[in-house]
């Protein structure tokens, strides 16, 4: 491990939360990956034991209304969950750091209308959006994916552009104009990587939004309907609340505890990063 | 114009080509702009003339907002003039081709005063220096480029190279991350370094070493100075020549030795009054006179000539005319109304 | 003031410390930036302590005031005896309602202690509201008296009374710089401890300053702490210097005999480094390396790395303050059993 990167690790260990986030996102993460491995049974396979509580023989978190294991449906769902997470924070993230940089950068009329574009993205009611445009185009996999993604850009956009109007004034960004370098190198190499500590904990933070606004499209009946996720079997538990509780309240858990995960995550990232909260 | 006493010798035509020429530069911002009242334009640089020549140090010194970093910014082509201009060898830059221009950049080269935030600190040194190298062109391939860095390294006292090549600026001292930065000013062979307060930011015992390396590269590179700095006694040990600016223009200009022992500008003077000597049995600050008034600001600029208003010697006059800069002496020109008297022996009250 | 009552502020130091000891914690450990100090600062008198970044000059400054700029940081031993108690110890309050009367404070950036949003009048009353100042006529109204006194400190500090209804953003760094002295002043002090008070500051506008801090210092005989890294300053106002590295004090003197004949190496060696406006040819030579990382100080004298004159004995043991003729310093040189 190099220089800072080894300096962030001894800093963010100290953090007792943080590294709850991380065992959490960690945890979510090997479930995702192993969910073949895990999951006793196909999370789709019905059977006749519709509504079976927990710790019936062969469901362990009981079954649904079609006789589906609800274990290996939350399993599963972890893989949805974080596919759309990622790829949401990934889509939003770059979204946010090539406009903010030339934003920030070049600033002038550049500047001005990507603002006020921002803002017109952050006053809308994305969650509302999102429903439109879902049921609108469909709502397979990477429609979910590019809908929250192409909604969260703003707040990455407006971190990246503070920093790149700080840092585009700093001395070393001068000298490397002097030098000749290209805007775009100055830009990408140089000043980049100064500023993305920040970007990883808005990136962490829009991972745990895009889980959940995945989860409430599902709730809504718009999740993608060939996969098992978490939004889905609330929404296919919303029939069922006073019956069979588990159907929810599984589910349930693994978004809390994903959401959880990379909230802590990210402010522990943002605490090991930020030197003002480090003292002490 | 400001500029007679330098057109003059350029048209005896004895001295050499200068090496940096600037002529007539203005620079004016529009400032404000949050609050209409109190947008108004800001005149850093005033009608601004310099030479320098090779292998030699000018320095300009002044208070704050004097405009002497708007110049580096502006010969460092960071910021546009809003008009005059700046001869490379003779070229002026607003002729030159591309390429041109490209050399230029190279040849000019620039050291900050602040060390920390003039490097990169996400970067290590070696990887500074490389990208200087490659970047600027002075050095095609990536192999070639790793052994000068380290030899430029070594060349600025970060010895031994390979002990520091790999480090990132934060493990670093002050005084090693200013040799780094000089390192970087020296990777495109430039013939111009601009040092922008290089030195200002330092312990008193690290900056002699730096300003011993930059005098020892001077030496062996005939490498010339753009010095600035606020600090008389600095600029009294490391510049042939010195330029005093104030408010945006330049007051008085000449050699060192001429400039600090025979003041002709008041506000020079003043200056060398005001700075500290360290030595109790010559301490001046209880006896001299100590000018009144604040630095006024760019945007309220006097009539006149801008020192007027604290000026222990204004009369009538400097309320209105703008005194241009003559000369006063062997290279030595001043710009104030009563130059003749102050040489004839007219002393600060 | 009568010389008299000169006379008789000036006979006993108002703040002595002795052996004072700060640690900080840190991830790299335990750090100590003052390390066995002791000054003293008599009335009427301008006492510099100067030295480089990490000398622990600021620190000792705020071990007096017991007021850290991290949390981190404690005094760990020793006494800061105002008049005749002990400072260290004192409750928060207490060393609340001392500091601002008692011991006036001026800053490196007089911005950043004045208050944006209150007029500068207002912050010098709330001030002399906070410390029940009762310097004023006794009788009448407590507000007119207030507002009595904040003209007389703006204008005693050259300041056209009218500053007392401006607000910080209106004033230059010069004027924010004569309020800060102004509120030092606010409640009487005994000590005035300024901090790097000009080196923000343009050097016509330090000159002003440097002025009028030894002007009111004067008449009023108040004991003045100046840290600064500027030997040129001290050379100028100072009465009595500490010369401090890394966290110790290695010389200090009447200033005009050690100006004269500085006795310890790393006083020589900065010395050597300041550059006169007169002088001519190269610079004096210069002291190689930097000041050490205090997190690992070097064993024995803390200057011997980088020190000429350097024996086997410094890197072994630590060496006293030696009288000398012009004051005391540290240094092995000086003990008569040196070889």
């Amino acid at each position: 491990m190099n220089g800072p990167v080894r300096d962030f690790w001894l800093q963010f260990r100290r953090n007792r939360l943080g590294m709850v986030g991380l065992a959490l996102v960690l945890l979510l993460a090997a479930v995702a990956l192993l969910a073949p491995v895990l999951a006793p049974v196909d999370p789709f396979r019905t059977s006749r034991q519709a509504l079976l509580p927990p710790m019936s023989p062969g469901f362990l978190l009981g079954s649904d209304h079609l006789g589906r294991d609800v274990l290996s449906g939350v399993i599963w769902g972890s893989r949805v969950s974080l596919l759309v997470g990622l790829a949401a924070a990934a889509t939003a993230t770059f979204i946010g750091i090539v406009v903010g940089a030339v934003s920030g950068f070049f600033g002038g009329w550049v500047d001005e209308l990507v603002m006020r574009v921002s803002e017109l993205f952050q006053i809308i009611p994305r969650f509302v959006l999102a429903l439109i445009v879902v049921s609108f185009f469909g709502s397979g996999l990477s429609n979910l994916i590019l809908v929250i993604g192409i909604l969260s850009w703003p707040q990455t956009a407006r971190i990246v552009r503070s920093q790149f109007l700080r840092h585009r004034a700093l001395p070393y960004v001068d000298s490397a104009r002097v030098l000749g370098m290209k805007p775009l190198r100055i830009m990408f190499a140089e000043i980049l990587p100064n500023v993305l500590a920040p970007v990883i904990v808005v990136a962490s933070l829009d991972i745990a939004q895009a889980i959940l606004m995945e989860a409430s499209l599902g709730f809504f009946g718009l999740g993608d309907p060939n996969l098992r996720s978490w939004g889905g079997m609330l929404n296919t538990a919303q029939g069922f609340v006073q019956r069979a509780w588990w159907m929810s309240v599984f589910p349930g858990i693994g978004i809390s505890l994903a959401v959880l995960g990379f909230n802590l995550l990210g402010d522990g990232i943002n605490e090991a990063t930020d030197p003002r909260l480090r003292e002490g | 114009m400001s500029g007679t006493y330098e057109t003059k010798h350029a048209e005896t035509g004895s001295a050499p080509t200068p090496l940096i020429e600037v002529t007539g530069l203005h620079k004016q911002f529009a400032s404000g702009g949050r609050f209409r009242r109190s947008r108004r334009s800001v005149h850093a640089v005033d009608d601004l003339a310099i030479r320098i020549h090779a292998g030699e140090t000018f320095a300009l010194v002044g208070e704050s907002g004097c405009g002497k970093s708007t110049t580096a910014r502006l010969m460092l082509s960071l910021q546009q003039p809003t008009s005059g201009d700046i001869r490379y060898k003779g070229t002026p830059l607003s002729m030159m081709s591309e390429a041109e221009r490209r050399d230029y950049r190279r040849r000019v080269q620039v050291v900050f005063q602040d060390s920390n935030s003039s490097l990169n600190p996400r970067k290590r040194l070696g990887t500074i220096l490389t990208t200087a190298l490659t970047v600027s062109g002075a050095v095609a391939d990536a192999r070639r480029a790793v052994a000068r860095a380290h030899e430029l390294m070594e060349d600025v006292g970060l010895s031994p190279s390979a002990s520091f090549f790999d480090r990132y600026p934060h493990e670093l001292s002050g005084g090693q991350r200013q040799r780094v930065g000089i390192a970087r000013a020296l990777a495109p062979e430039p013939e111009l370094i601009i040092a922008d307060e290089p030195v200002s930011a330092l312990d008193i015992s690290v900056r002699a070493q730096i300003l011993q390396l930059l005098q020892r590269i001077q030496r062996e590179r005939s490498v010339a100075y753009l010095f600035i700095s606020h600090d008389l006694s600095v600029v009294r040990w490391v510049a042939h020549r010195v330029g005093v600016m104030y408010l945006g223009r330049l007051v008085e200009t000449g050699p060192v030795e001429s400039v600090f022992t025979r003041p002709v500008h008041p506000y020079t003077e003043v200056l060398i009054n005001a700075t500290p000597v360290a030595d109790p049995e010559r301490a001046q600050l209880r006896h001299v006179h100590v000018v009144s008034g604040d630095v006024p600001s760019t945007t309220e600029r006097p009539s006149g000539c801008p020192f007027h208003p604290r000026c222990p010697l204004a009369v009538e006059t400097c309320r209105s005319e703008v005194p241009e800069l003559l000369p006063v002496g062997e290279a030595h020109a001043a710009a104030c109304l009563r130059a003749t008297e102050r040489v004839e022996g007219l002393r600060l009250p | 003031m009568s010389p008299a009552e000169l006379q008789s502020k000036t006979a006993h130091p108002v703040l002595a410390i002795e052996n004072l000891v700060t640690e900080i914690r840190s991830v790299r450990g335990l750090i100590r930036p003052v390390d066995g100090v002791s000054m003293s600062f008599p009335a009427g008198k301008i006492v510099g302590v100067v030295g480089e970044s990490g000398s622990g000059k600021s620190m000792t400054a705020f071990s007096i005031m017991q007021l850290f700029p991290t949390s981190a940081a404690r005094v760990a031993g020793g006494r800061v005896l105002l008049g005749e108690t002990d400072l260290i110890g004192r409750s928060p309050e207490q060393m609340r309602a001392i500091r601002g009367s008692r011991i006036g404070m001026i800053f490196q950036d007089p911005t950043s202690f004045l208050n944006p949003v209150l007029t500068i009048g207002r912050q010098i009353e709330q001030q002399l509201e906070a410390h029940r100042w009762t310097g004023g006529p006794p009788a009448g109204d407590r507000g007119q008296s207030y507002a009595n006194r904040v003209s007389e400190l703006l204008t005693s500090v050259g300041l056209p009374r009218d500053v007392s209804t401006r607000y910080p953003h209106q004033l230059s760094g010069g004027q924010c710089q004569r309020v800060g002295i102004a509120s030092a002043l606010a409640c009487d002090p005994d000590l005035i401890i300024a901090d790097e008070p000009t080196t923000a500051l343009d050097v016509t506008i330090q000159a002003q300053i440097l002025r009028l801090m030894m002007r009111l210092q004067r008449e009023r005989a108040v004991a003045l702490m100046l840290i600064t890294h500027d030997l040129g300053v001290v050379a100028e106002v100072c009465d009595y210097v500490y010369v401090m590295y890394a966290g110790r004090i290695v010389e200090e003197g009447d200033v005009r005999s050690l100006f004269a004949a500085p006795q310890h190496p790393y006083t020589r060696a900065l010395m050597s480094g300041v550059l006169s406006l007169t002088g001519t040819g190269n610079i004096g030579f210069a002291v190689p390396g930097s000041v050490p990382d205090l997190a690992a100080p070097p064993s024995g004298c803390r200057f011997h790395p980088r020190c000429p004159h350097a024996m086997p004995r410094c890197s072994q043991e630590a060496p006293p303050l030696f009288d000398r003729p012009s004051g005391r310093s540290a240094c092995w040189l000086h003990d008569e059993a040196t070889p």
